[in-house]
């Protein structure tokens, strides 16, 4: 007769339980937001290995990012649609063995700057004296990144502006000067693009271009016909700016020829970097789109078939903002992480890590994604992130910046997100439906994140306590030894904020080993060689980028960290050419320039 | 999100004969219906990030139902609605984490055993079970965020399919007089707020509002019984949901249901039993 009202109260007592399960979650997971606390040095390098401090303002940079500001038709959601442009890129313009930095502006009549090393510490805008400062003037459109190709092969890194507008290639005068060559190039008026790649994509020694465009080329965003210019949808839109791959002549000049070689999208592309991803020889091109699905165009030399959904990577929609490249295994192949949405009880895209399966190779590669298995998945709205060896104790860590709109603190604009961005493709594709943002956040001040990689297969957040405190809207990450001390700096360029330099201080026990190297018969920036490095009973590859991250170009030399006492067995180069070159006899400590051997 | 199937059977006709031969049992059509949004949202749009949590949250919910129904109840209950819960679950819920999934369908099933009155479980299962997760684990989980493509086709076909199914189970005019309010107070919403009418229409265009009046606020077990009391439920919610999207809730359908939902079954068992003492004061003066 009892039966029922005990099971009764004992099932209560279960329900009542089952409620109380977030809450014991949230404390056992300690997922809570981390107090900004002082750095401790000590602590910080006896429990990481490293530490970094904030040090623009002493090495002589205070530049503050403006972004633009669009047709008046766009007045109510300018913070959103004028969200982008602050980026970075690292160069030795001047081959003076020192990495300089080149950060874009994105106001109507704003500078770029040109950070020249001065090599005690301390940077010099060059940019007004050698010609690459005054490029966002009006009618022309504004800047949106920059990546660093010696397209000529004369020995000096090129630069090609990513505009939302016209795009602009300048010819490094051996250091002295830039010369603006867009139209001898055979560059198209108009592209609204936010990511370009130099990778020498048919191996014939001479650096091409990829550009993914955003909007359409067709839409002036500072004179809009139509409000009709906004993506049709926030999944699988299909209307946006067309993709560009510019065939290097060898003459100065380029050909259009993506769809000659199986690139035809117009998905909305945010970022793009290219790898050897199959061990083939040859760079394959990875796309993540904004609204969409990512690609991934794989090479055989001469031609690209997209096979996003064939290898994984191109199935499920989310808003791909960043592609980079690691070794995160050690295992001599290449992981990928591509940034996306995440706001707490809203939206959980999750960030991808696509990591390729084991036993798969070639054209039968396949990913899977392991960004929750190894703790990467959760970064806010994330935008930049670049993978490189922190703490150099020998596997690859990664910096994510984020941070989408930061406004009025207390008001948030995602009720109204998500209220338009759910709805059918006729309404969200007018942007004169979008209800206004009226000084409200959208995902913004948020904390960074800087996952150090236990080599175990997990990364840790550690930002807070490493000295990664700030909560601009981030945009770009670069990584360059900007000190020549074998520690990676951080360079971040936040929108509508300050560009920041991290200083990187690692503890002295942790060795490294750095190489830049020098196409002769591949194109002399040596883009998409690859260094492997044996040490320790480990291998680790990297590959020198015309471009990775969000609006991003690392330093070309590559930094390797070793960790205590290694042992280096050999590096082996493999050059686009396909020469291969293996060193023996390397020690830590160094950095080794290597000129590709006749 | 889960009893369609179980009350509203199609009554005999003169053609009763061949509909039987050529038509499936009712409490079979919202399990089928929702399998396939699942299969074609997945299939063409990759609405699930993994087939193991949808599986998880469809086990769980089976797994509580049969256990608890034979505690309660004294046999195996029948599982179609335990299975949508599951599925609903599986579609709406996201999460990079596997435990929202199952916990989500513990609380929605065992809701139906716990909070009860008068022997009726007040709470649409799956209602009460999103609702409590998105209000107590915001910062594991979120709903839907995956809109079918905002394709216009999808949505015809999924509108169709289930307006047909809602009419055959005789439950349409509470989906209509759903969609018409919302409708209605969209016009006075973008006049309070200002916002772009089709900003305020836009939302009722996504998928998660196709589940939400299909499966949820037509739930007879959860639903009072006149026609009338429907369309006037339906209406509250619908007012309930125009409240908190004035201030700015992201769930706001969902908690209106949660609301309102309950209300209005104690409110019908209320006249209820004042009509039953009615009666009993008349014939037994």
């Amino acid at each position: 007769m009892k039966r029922i009202p005990i099971a009764r109260t004992l099932v209560s007592i279960f329900f009542v339980g089952l409620l109380l399960v977030p809450i014991i979650v949230r404390r056992l997971s300690g997922r809570q937001v981390a107090a900004q606390t002082k750095l401790d040095t000590k602590a910080a390098l006896a429990n990481h290995g490293f530490y970094l401090t904030e040090v623009s303002h002493a090495a002589g940079i205070d530049f503050v990012h403006q972004g633009p500001t669009l047709d008046s038709k766009l007045a109510a959601i300018m913070p959103e649609v004028a969200s982008m442009g602050a980026s970075v890129s690292i160069v030795d313009f001047d081959r003076d063995g020192w990495p300089d930095i080149y950060v874009t502006n994105s106001a109507e009549g704003s500078k770029n700057r040109l950070y020249r090393n001065m090599h005690d510490g301390t940077f010099k805008d060059v940019a007004e004296e050698l010609g690459i400062a005054d490029v966002n003037q009006a009618g022309t459109g504004v800047s949106m990144g920059s990546v660093w190709g010696d397209y000529d092969n004369d020995g000096y890194e090129d630069l090609y502006l990513v505009k939302w507008g016209r795009p602009e290639l300048f010819h490094n005068d051996h250091g002295h000067g830039f010369t603006r060559v867009s139209e001898q190039a055979g560059l198209p008026p108009w592209i609204n693009a936010n990511t370009a790649v130099w990778f020498d994509y048919d191996g014939d020694g001479l650096l091409d271009l990829f550009v993914g465009g955003y909007y359409p080329e067709d839409v002036d965003l500072w004179h809009l016909k139509s409000t009709r210019m906004m993506p049709n949808s926030f999944e699988y839109a299909n209307n946006g700016g067309r993709k560009y791959l510019f065939h290097n002549l060898g003459n100065g000049r380029f050909e259009e020829v993506s769809a000659k070689v199986g690139i035809d999208s117009r998905r909305w592309a945010l970022a793009a970097a290219a790898a050897d991803l199959r061990g083939t020889g040859h760079p394959d091109l990875f796309v993540a789109n904004d609204y969409g699905v990512s690609e991934l165009y794989l090479n055989d030399g001469k031609r690209f078939h997209e096979a996003g959904a064939q290898t994984g990577v191109g199935f499920a929609p989310k808003s791909g903002m960043n592609v980079a490249f690691g070794d995160i295994f050690n295992q001599g192949k290449y992981a990928v992480y591509v940034s996306n949405i995440s706001e707490d009880g809203v939206l959980i895209q999750g960030n991808n890590l696509w990591v390729p399966r084991e036993g798969m190779n070639g054209n039968s590669i396949k990913y899977e994604n392991m960004a929750r298995d190894m703790g990467v998945e959760l970064g806010g709205w994330s935008f930049g992130a670049q993978f490189g060896d922190l703490n150099n104790d020998g596997t690859l860590d990664l910096y994510l910046t984020n941070g989408y709109v930061s406004l009025n603190r207390k008001k948030s604009y995602w009720y109204d997100f998500t209220k338009i961005s759910g709805g059918n493709s006729t309404i969200i594709g007018d942007a004169k439906n979008w209800p206004g943002m009226d000084g409200r956040s959208l995902s913004g001040y948020q904390q960074k994140h800087l996952w150090l990689n236990d080599g175990a297969g997990k990364f840790i957040d550690v930002a807070q306590s490493v000295g990664v405190t700030d909560t601009y809207d981030g945009r770009a990450v670069a990584l360059a030894d900007l000190w020549n001390n074998g520690a990676l700096d951080v360079v971040v360029a936040n929108q509508r904020g300050p560009l920041l330099i991290y200083k990187n201080t690692v503890s002295p026990d942790e060795q490294w080993i750095e190489f830049q190297l020098e196409g002769t018969k591949s194109n002399r920036s040596a883009i998409g060689a690859q260094v492997a490095l044996w040490w320790n009973g480990q291998k680790q590859i990297q590959e020198v980028s015309g471009g990775s991250g969000f609006s991003a170009q690392n330093d070309r030399r590559l930094h390797f960290g070793l960790g205590k006492n290694p042992q280096i067995e050999k590096a082996v180069i493999r050059w686009p050419s396909g020469r291969v070159q293996t060193l023996d006899s390397l020690v830590s400590g160094k950095l080794y320039k290597i000129e590709e051997p006749e | 999100m889960s009893h369609l199937a179980i009350a509203a059977p199609v009554p005999p006709g003169k053609n009763a004969g061949w509909r039987q031969m050529f038509s499936l049992d009712n409490r079979f059509m919202p399990p089928l219906l929702i399998t396939l949004i699942l299969l074609v949202g997945n299939v063409s749009f990759g609405i699930l990030e993994s087939y193991q949590k949808t599986l998880l949250a469809i086990v769980s919910s089976m797994v509580a139902e049969l256990i608890l129904g034979r505690i309660f109840l004294h046999k195996w209950p029948h599982l179609a609605s335990a299975y949508i819960t599951g599925i609903s679950v599986g579609i709406l819920l996201r999460s990079p984490f596997f435990w929202p999934y199952a916990l989500c369908s513990l609380l929605a099933i065992t809701s139906k055993y716990v909070l009860r009155v008068k022997g009726r479980h007040i709470w649409n299962p799956s209602n009460f079970g999103i609702s409590a997760m998105v209000f107590l684990a915001a910062e594991s989980v979120a709903t839907l965020s995956i809109q079918w493509g905002n394709n216009l086709g999808a949505m015809l076909v999924i509108w169709l399919l289930g307006s047909v199914i809602i009419w055959r189970l005789r439950r349409f005019h509470i989906c209509a007089v759903y969609v018409i309010s919302f409708i209605a107070l969209a016009f006075l919403r973008t006049w309070i707020t200002g916002d772009p009418l089709l900003s305020e229409i836009s939302p009722i265009t996504g998928p998660e509002y196709q589940l939400f009046i299909f499966f949820m606020i037509t739930d007879p077990k959860t639903t009072v019984r006149s026609k009338k009391g429907q369309c006037i439920v339906a209406f509250a919610v619908a007012v309930v949901e125009m409240l908190l999207r004035l201030d700015q809730s992201v769930y706001a359908p969902f908690y209106a249901l949660f609301m309102v939902g309950p209300i209005a079954l104690l409110v019908e068992m209320w006249l209820n039993s004042r009509r039953i003492s009615g009666s009993a004061t008349t014939v037994n003066p």
